[in-house]
């Protein structure tokens, strides 16, 4: 291995970059590649995206956690260069996490797929590198594929960007071709990193990983002056004091090295277990001479959708708090209390950055500590300006205020949406019906359109990724990133089995919406719930006023009337069985509801974290 | 497709029974059951343990079954002991037991007199087809010592016992009761099925007038199931007929109980309704009641003393046990309290004599008296310390015993 682990380097000899793109552009391949040849992992030893290490990430081939790796790399003039590469997140859920990333850069490769073209998180991320000042350099990828187009990409790319088709560099991630060139570009284009080596030492936190056998692991990106293995130093937003045990560089694995100085980037690990006492945008400096400002862009992590999580066997809350438990040592967003309901028992109220995070979450519990949950609809964030000049916060549905109501506001978001022309109209009709209002319009080429919208979060997290995809026949790519909030005329409906509201099935619609969801409601539960000895109206009620009306008629018969004979032990088992599906019946009021039904009214046919 | 047996425990290879069982012999009364496991053809919602010939491979086995038959009536002799008191019922069922020559029916029920014994009034039933007996044949077996049949009639109505696949004409049922009448049977019953696809309560009132006017003592009606595996249930799973409605079989069941009981029928069990109570199943009411009876035959159901167990189901294999002298168990079951407990309130509940309400828990108490509230179970029969289903609670018996069961 010929990095150099001792001291600290040049800063004019290094160069921090990541890697942006949309969504199997190839980051992830490309990022194999750079690691070959820069020699950092011997070819035997590689395995398809090295630096996607959670089993999440591998199965979906999607990066959810960034990793940062250190590569020695020779330039044209012969100097021995570090290039530092940090794989950001590449799901909107993450946007802050991106931005703490590209933070940590003065470079990004822009990387597009010359067989697709630019698509909406490419320029989400292509703005933020932007926001950012990083120098872009503008890549097209793929190049070995028979549908490669990289000539129309390359005017589409030279448009957006202002430069010249000819300067975007092609290459394949998968044969390797283009991809020295590339690394020359980037030690060529990108600028040293810049800092004062005699200041107070400051370093921004990127990333912090719970690994089970160290702890925390920190990543960082040092700015000023220099860290050194076992100084005390602070965390500047959370206050925090804490030993160094260890620092190091990713080669790509852990290397302890004893500074780290200007411009370099590397991990450390002070012991503690959990990584909100280590926050990622969070500043570090040394304990004895502290920076007097931290770096600027901190911010505590917001949970913007919350869902109801519960245990479909009621014994398993106990773990599942266990479960959460661990989960947060290594998810500083994840955010979560107890809660009942009389629908579903105990759970908890959790806090999502969004609905890939929510089921990332839900699917590591079941997966992880082999639990089988129940969510209920996820909701976003209302404020709601009470008459009496109150105010509250809903993240509940059940939270709603019954008094006199002034103006709520809901979260809205900036959309982007980019699609071949032919679907601008289904995408405005879509739009339109969530109750979006188009900011902007324009054409990247001739066949292809950027649509600019202000969508409600609300109306984004309930089934339209899947509405979109299904009318734009898979074409359409959507991102969006928080644009505040507005006010809107919303209202809370409530589900009613005989006259008793039904909390799980509590929901906050826009009132021109509440009919049709409540008519739907009704008519769901109707099939779900099995009939009673008695008749169950199921109503939807926005208060006392009931807007729509189903009726469970009551069962008649639940008698075996055949012969049955001498077999009795039969007879008697099925009874038992009956007996046994009874108890695990919930009771609403007087209603046995099956677990099933519950299950089936929350689950939506969509899946959110298809992006 | 006949349908599968229970698990439980293995059964002894000689038969024997515990002594705990056989100590109680005479305590309650004693019954016979002999399953003749044979039909012409097989009707398409039938999952009953019958066989046709060519599923045997020929109609050697019901020639030979007779012999089969008497040696298990022979083991079960020898179990049961010198000390077993005499027969007061004995029920052949099927299958179709009349497919089988008179003679051999009188040769098992011979055996079974001669080795157990009769009670003076005992009675003795077999099942039949209505077009498997004739004026003659029913004499004979009236002769052997048959006191009562019950006929499958199931349907007046053409198109009803075309979709049943019955063999039957419509008028052939109320032919065979006058014949068995003439041929001197005490005791005449009638089975309907109801909420067959098509039938409407036209012709479903149609076949209870008709079975009223043949004016059996009893009749037994039961509501149409579709039972996996059958000929019917793949019919509905393929869309050709739709399964019967539940409200439909619920109103059925009304028109049932009115029309019976304005007959002079009254109900005595869910499914079953008879013209007085000495005209009531006696053999059934053995089930119903946790009394002992000894079934032969392939898949017949036994019960001695709280020891349930049933033989193997196929012929072959139920004579090729028989014939090396062991027991033709499959598998049995020793009862618990808890079980015996959950058995006597699940039968008894389907009784007009229901059961005393001094049997429930006290949850299963408070239960019985919401089911008062709710009109399942009688007021007046409540009063007097007994559980007893209301029309409403009869439709509804499977609920009521599952919350008397808390
Ligand atoms: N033909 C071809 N396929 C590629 C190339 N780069 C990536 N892929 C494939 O594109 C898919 C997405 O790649 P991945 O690196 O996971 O994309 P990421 O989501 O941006 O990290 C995978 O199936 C890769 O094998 C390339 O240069 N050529
Ligand atoms: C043991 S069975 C058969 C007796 C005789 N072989 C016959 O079919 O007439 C007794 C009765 O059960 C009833 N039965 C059989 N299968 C049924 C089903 N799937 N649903 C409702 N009743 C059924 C019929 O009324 C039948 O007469
Ligand atoms: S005749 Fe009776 S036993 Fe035979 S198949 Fe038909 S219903 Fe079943
Ligand atoms: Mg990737």
């Amino acid at each position: 291995m010929s990095v150099t682990t001792t001291g600290h380097t040049d800063p004019t000899m290094i160069r921090n970059f990541c890697i942006i793109a949309h969504i199997d552009h190839g980051k992830s391949t490309l990022a194999d590649r750079m690691l070959e040849i820069t020699g950092v992992v011997e070819g035997r030893n590689m395995r398809a995206q090295y630096l996607d290490r959670m089993d999440i990430e591998r199965e979906r081939g999607i990066t959810i956690k960034s990793q940062n790796v250190r590569l020695p790399w020779t330039g044209e003039n012969g100097g021995s260069y570090v290039l530092n590469m940090i794989d950001t997140p590449g799901h909107v859920d993450f946007t802050y996490e991106v931005s703490r990333s590209l933070a940590a850069c003065e470079g990004a490769v822009l990387l597009v797929d010359s067989a697709q073209g630019i698509e909406a998180q490419t320029l989400a991320n292509l703005y933020l590198a932007l926001e950012n000042d990083l120098q872009v350099i503008p890549v097209l990828n793929k190049i070995d594929l028979p549908a490669a187009q990289p000539e129309r990409y390359a005017e589409e790319i030279a448009h957006v960007l202002g430069c010249e088709p000819d300067d975007i560099l092609r290459v394949s991630g998968k044969t390797g071709q283009g991809v020295r060139e590339l690394l020359h570009r980037v030690v060529r284009d990108i600028p040293a990193p810049v800092g004062d080596p005699t200041a107070p030492s400051r370093a921004m936190i990127f990333d912090s990983v719970y690994d089970i056998y160290r702890g925390v692991i920190t990543y960082i990106r040092v700015f000023d002056g220099r860290i050194s293995a076992r100084e005390r130093i602070r965390m500047m937003s959370t206050l925090g004091t804490h030993e160094l045990l260890e620092i190091g560089v990713i080669s790509p694995e852990p290397v302890p090295v004893e500074t780290l100085g200007v411009g370099e980037v590397g991990y450390l690990i002070t012991g503690v277990k959990d990584v909100r006492q280590s926050r990622v945008g969070d500043t570090i400096t040394n304990e004895r001479q502290p920076a007097s400002t931290p770096l600027g862009g901190y911010r505590d992590p917001r949970p913007m959708v919350y869902s109801g999580l519960y245990p479909i066997d009621g014994s398993e809350y106990p773990l599942l708090r266990d479960a959460l438990d661990r989960l947060q040592l290594n998810d500083a967003a994840l955010d979560y209390e107890p809660e009942t309901s009389t629908a579903l028992g105990f759970g908890f109220r959790c806090g999502f950055l969004g609905l890939l995070h929510l089921e990332i979450v839900r699917e590591r519990l079941e997966r992880e500590f082999d639990l089988s949950l129940i969510s209920t609809a996820p909701n976003v964030v209302y404020r709601v300006e009470l008459d009496d000049g109150g105010e509250r916060v809903v993240t509940n549905p059940t939270d709603w205020p019954t008094g006199k109501i002034g103006t709520v506001y809901e979260p809205v978001v900036s959309a982007m949406l980019i699609a071949p022309s032919e679907y601008t109209g289904t995408i405005m009709e879509l739009c339109q019906s969530r109750r979006g209002s188009l900011k902007g319009m324009d054409y990247l080429s001739e066949a292809r359109v950027e649509l600019r919208y202000t969508l409600p979060l609300g109306e984004i997290i309930f089934d339209f990724f899947d509405a979109l995809k299904s009318r734009t026949r898979g074409y359409a790519s959507l991102d969006y990133e928080e644009a505040g909030e507005a006010p809107s005329d919303l209202v809370k409906v409530d589900i009613l089995l005989q006259g008793e509201a039904v909390d799980a099935f509590s929901a906050i619609v826009h009132r021109d919406k509440a009919y049709s969801y409540g008519v739907a409601m009704t008519a769901k539960l109707r099939e779900l719930i099995p009939r009673q000895q008695f008749e169950v109206p199921i109503q939807a009620a926005i208060g006392s006023r009931v807007i729509a009306r189903e009726t469970i008629r009551a069962i008649r018969k639940d008698v075996l009337a055949k012969c049955y004979g001498g077999d009795i032990t039969r007879k008697r088992k099925l009874l038992e069985k009956q007996k046994e599906g009874k108890r695990r019946m919930k009771m609403v009021g007087r209603v046995e509801v099956p677990q099933e039904a519950f299950v089936a009214a929350l689950s939506t046919s969509d899946n959110p974290n298809r992006k | 497709m006949p349908s599968t047996l229970p698990d439980g425990d293995p059964a002894p290879p000689d038969g024997s029974l515990p002594a705990s069982a056989l100590a109680s012999l005479g305590d309650r009364a004693l019954g016979f059951y002999v399953h003749v496991p044979f039909c012409a053809s097989r009707c398409g919602y039938c999952d009953f343990n019958t066989y046709t010939a060519r599923e045997l491979g020929g109609g050697a086995s019901q020639l030979s079954y007779v012999d089969t038959a008497i040696a298990e009536v022979r083991l079960a002799a020898h179990v049961l002991g010198p000390d077993a008191p005499p027969l007061e019922t004995v029920f052949f069922g099927g299958g179709t037991p009349t497919l089988l020559p008179s003679e051999h029916l009188a040769a098992i029920l011979g055996e079974v007199r001669d080795r157990l014994g009769f009670a003076s009034d005992a009675e003795i039933t077999t099942e039949a087809n209505p077009e498997s007996v004739t004026a003659r044949s029913l004499h004979r077996l009236r002769q052997a010592g048959f006191t009562r049949i019950s006929l499958g009639m199931q349907s007046a109505r053409e198109h009803v016992l075309g979709v049943l696949d019955r063999r039957h004409t419509p008028g052939r049922a109320a032919a065979a009761v006058a014949e068995a009448r003439a041929a001197g049977f005490e005791h005449i019953n009638l089975d309907l099925i109801y909420g067959t696809p098509g039938e409407t309560a036209e012709d479903w009132q149609a076949s209870l007038d008709a079975a009223i006017e043949a004016n059996p003592d009893h009749v037994s009606a039961y509501a149409l199931i579709v039972e996996d595996g059958t000929a019917l249930a793949r019919r509905v799973a393929r869309g050709e007929i739709p399964a019967p409605d539940d409200d439909v079989l619920a109103d059925y069941y009304e028109q049932a109980d009115v029309a019976l009981a304005q007959a002079g029928y009254l109900w005595y069990e869910v499914a079953n309704w008879s013209a007085g109570r000495s005209a009531r199943s006696r053999h059934n009411e053995l089930y119903w009641t946790g009394a002992d009876w000894w079934g032969i035959g392939p898949g017949a159901h036994s019960h001695v003393g709280g020891v349930r167990w049933w033989n193997v189901k196929h012929p072959a294999a139920y004579a090729g046990l028989v014939e090396a002298g062991r027991s033709p168990a499959h598998a049995r079951e020793v009862l618990g309290p808890q079980a015996r407990r959950t058995e006597q309130i699940m039968l008894g509940l389907r009784l007009r004599d229901g059961l005393s309400v001094s049997l429930l828990s006290a949850a299963g108490r408070r239960a019985a008296e919401e089911a008062v509230g709710y009109g399942l179970l009688s007021r007046v029969e409540h009063l007097g310390g007994r559980a007893v289903l209301t029309l409403r609670g009869r439709l509804l018996a499977d609920a009521v015993v599952r919350s008397l069961l808390d």
